[in-house]
């Protein structure tokens, strides 16, 4: 964690920025478009930005630890693949155990990362990038290839997404509480703290007696368990599920990390921040048909973005950013602590 | 160098176990046509694996690559339809391919970025863009030549009908052996190697590391241009979906090839391998009616198993202590 004043106050005049940029695209887009400045619309966004949102929260955990965790996605197909054939074959299935089964299968499978990049030391985006296609694979495999289709879904999981709870859809209620714990972990609770800390200077965390390896385990699992809730509410609010469902999302969820400033050297980042990235992707991704611009054009305005924010970054802070592709620091310090895994 | 290196040996026996395997176990896997066949199934990716290769020993990495191909593909589209002759498609498609590797290398080395951030983002642009202009259009009507290109033999080009060694196969060797002995046996190639070892060292040594990290993001794009001709003439139009996820399959052949993740290591013949094995172990399987996806399930258990079994054997053959040495 960088704690010289001169970087936190550069952070928090970043999020300020972004705040404020969010701000005029909603004011112009609704000059344009009144609609867009409805409640009703926000509340459209939020439901679209919801199930992003609890995505980049286990992303972001990864991150703060410089590695990555590309499997979200598939992750998140597979998970929501089994509840919905859960669902199916069990029609009396209460809704506690299929969010339970969510949580414990997406926390196994992000285990799995975690442990295979620790126990053996591995680069996260290898070992990542091959659970990618596995556990996409697996959706396949687990499904033979067939759909779930809207009348097979279990009608707790497409219910689910569409209770109201105080006026506000269930998906933005998951979203607040999964975002109101990561800031409770990441500011109050020292597991936390230390993610920042090895982020920050990992060779420091381990003399400071982090137990550097079970935390990193506990990013990726955390990350996983995230990414099944996803699953099984983005199965509910789409009412599908199938093997490419959500493939490529793993993006859009690292390019809302980093547009909200988180940085992908990792020990950097802040949830404000984070939120914030999310919730310009989803205003961006509101706003485009409300002002008739292709949707074609989504994807362009994200790959601009994030190129934007990071030499915006950069240029803030003019040190080079340490590669994702780790070189281990001091390779006797870390020896004995494989040992310890 | 040494060729074959113990793990360039496991990958030959792999690849003589698959051919073997399937062999015997599919009719007509060993036709000579079938063996051609087989070839179009890796190519182009290893194409595009080769220059990821040498990204990687330097310690960068460019996962916009299968979106250049994108991009490469609509410029001669946009070309032809322009009315420019072949030379000036192809003209077009290696500009293009040039420019998205120069901004890259412009990007990474001009604000000290890492590369993989910064790709993700173009990867994202670079593909956007393609959408955006192609919608869910395609280009199609590319000249007879260019699916000669993709589709043809070598014997076809020299008049011999009988050599079926189809062209792309023989594009992707003569590049792999050029890519190979600049690697391996130029002082620019040690210094890639050096430079994926370690830049600040390799910086004071006088070498100049951001010339040659921008050199390779655009040789990245080039290749990426030309495998990006011989893809759209082998199937003949041109989609903004062109080539989707191929990043992650190049990533893949390089692992699985025995480059290190971290840079400073690995070998174009393995990278090679790598690609012949996936690509011919992927065509058995399509033999067998297995599904795409299936494979790619495969692939990545592979490219894990790959990388988990050295290590592993090596904390079992290490005695009393399991203590892993960082490589």
């Amino acid at each position: 964690m960088k704690t010289n004043p001169l970087s936190t106050l550069a952070q928090v005049r970043r999020e300020w920025l972004l705040l404020a940029i969010i701000t005029v695209i909603a004011l112009v887009v609704g000059a344009r478009a009144p609609v867009f400045l409805t409640w009703r619309n926000a509340l459209d966004i939020g439901n679209d930005s919801a199930i992003l949102a609890i995505l980049v929260m286990g992303q972001m955990l990864v991150l703060l630890t410089r590695g990555v965790d590309l499997s979200v996605a598939s992750n998140l197909a597979l998970t929501g693949m089994l509840c919905a054939l859960a669902g199916r074959a069990w029609p009396g299935i209460p809704l506690v155990v299929l969010i339970g089964m969510a949580c414990a299968i997406g926390a196994g499978l992000g285990f799995v990362n975690g442990f295979l990049i620790m126990r053996f030391n591995l680069p996260s985006i290898v070992v990542t990038l091959g659970t990618l296609s596995l556990y996409r694979g697996a959706v396949f495999v687990s499904s033979r290839g067939a759909w779930v289709s809207d009348q097979d879904i279990h009608p707790l999981i497409k219910g689910l997404p569409r209770e109201t709870l105080l006026g506000l859809p269930m998906l933005i209620w998951f979203a607040a509480v999964v975002v109101g714990l990561a800031l409770y972990l990441l500011r109050w609770r020292r597991e936390g703290r230390e993610l920042y800390a090895y982020g920050g200077n990992p060779s420091a965390a381990v003399y400071a007696g982090i137990p550097v390896q079970r935390r990193i385990v506990m990013a990726y699992t955390l990350s996983g368990l995230l990414a099944g809730l996803s699953g099984l509410l983005w199965v509910g609010r789409y009412s599908i599920a199938f093997s490419e469902l959500a493939s490529g999302y793993e993006l859009t969820v690292i390019a809302a990390c980093v547009i909200g400033g988180v940085s992908i050297g990792g020990g950097v980042g802040t949830i404000g921040g984070a939120v914030l990235g999310v919730l310009f992707i989803g205003v961006i991704n509101g706003a485009l048909p409300v002002i008739q611009v292709s949707p074609f054009w989504q994807q362009a305005i994200a790959g601009a973005v994030i190129l934007i924010s990071v030499v915006l970054n950069a240029s803030a802070d003019r040190k080079r950013g340490r590669q994702i592709l780790d070189r281990p620091l001091v390779p006797e310090l870390r020896a004995p602590q494989g040992a310890a895994a | 160098m040494k060729a074959l290196d113990t793990w360039e040996r496991v990958l030959v026996a792999l690849i003589v176990l698959v051919y073997l395997g399937f062999g015997l176990g599919i009719d007509g896997f060993f036709s000579p046509y079938a063996l051609a066949d087989s070839t179009y199934n890796f190519s182009e990716k290893a194409l595009i694996a080769l220059a990821m290769a040498l990204l990687v020993v330097a310690g960068e990495i460019d996962l916009s690559i299968a979106a250049t191909m994108a991009l490469a593909s609509l410029a001669m589209g946009l070309a032809m339809k322009a009315g420019a002759g072949l030379p000036l498609m192809l003209l077009a498609a290696v500009a293009s391919g040039a420019l998205c590797g120069s901004l890259n290398g412009w990007l990474v080395t001009r604000w000290k970025l890492p590369s993989i951030v910064v790709t993700i983002g173009t990867l994202s642009l670079y593909r956007g863009l393609a959408q955006v202009v192609l919608g869910d259009q395609a280009i199609t009507g590319y000249p007879e030549t260019l699916s000669g290109w993709g589709n043809g033999s070598v014997g076809d080009l020299i008049g011999h009908p009988g050599l079926i060694v189809p062209l792309e196969f023989a594009v992707m060797l003569v590049m792999a052996g050029a890519v190979g002995l600049f690697l391996h046996r130029t002082i620019h190639g040690r210094r890639i190697y050096a430079i994926g070892a370690n830049p600040i060292a390799s910086r004071f040594s006088g070498i100049s590391v951001d010339r040659y990290r921008l050199g390779l993001f655009v040789f990245a794009g080039v290749m990426a241009a030309l495998a990006a001709i011989l893809l759209t003439g082998r199937i003949g139009s041109t989609r903004p979906n062109l080539a989707m996820g191929w990043e992650l399959d190049a990533v893949t052949i390089v692992i699985l090839g025995g480059v290190a993740i971290e840079g400073g290591r690995g070998s174009i013949v393995g990278t090679v391998l790598a690609a012949v094995l996936l690509g011919s172990f992927n065509f058995a399987l399509g033999m067998l009616n297995v599904s795409g996806i299936v494979m790619s399930m495969i692939v990545g258990a592979l490219l894990i198993v790959s990388m988990v079994l050295p290590r592993w054997l090596k904390l079992l053959r290490r005695p009393g202590g399991a203590a892993l040495k960082p490589v």
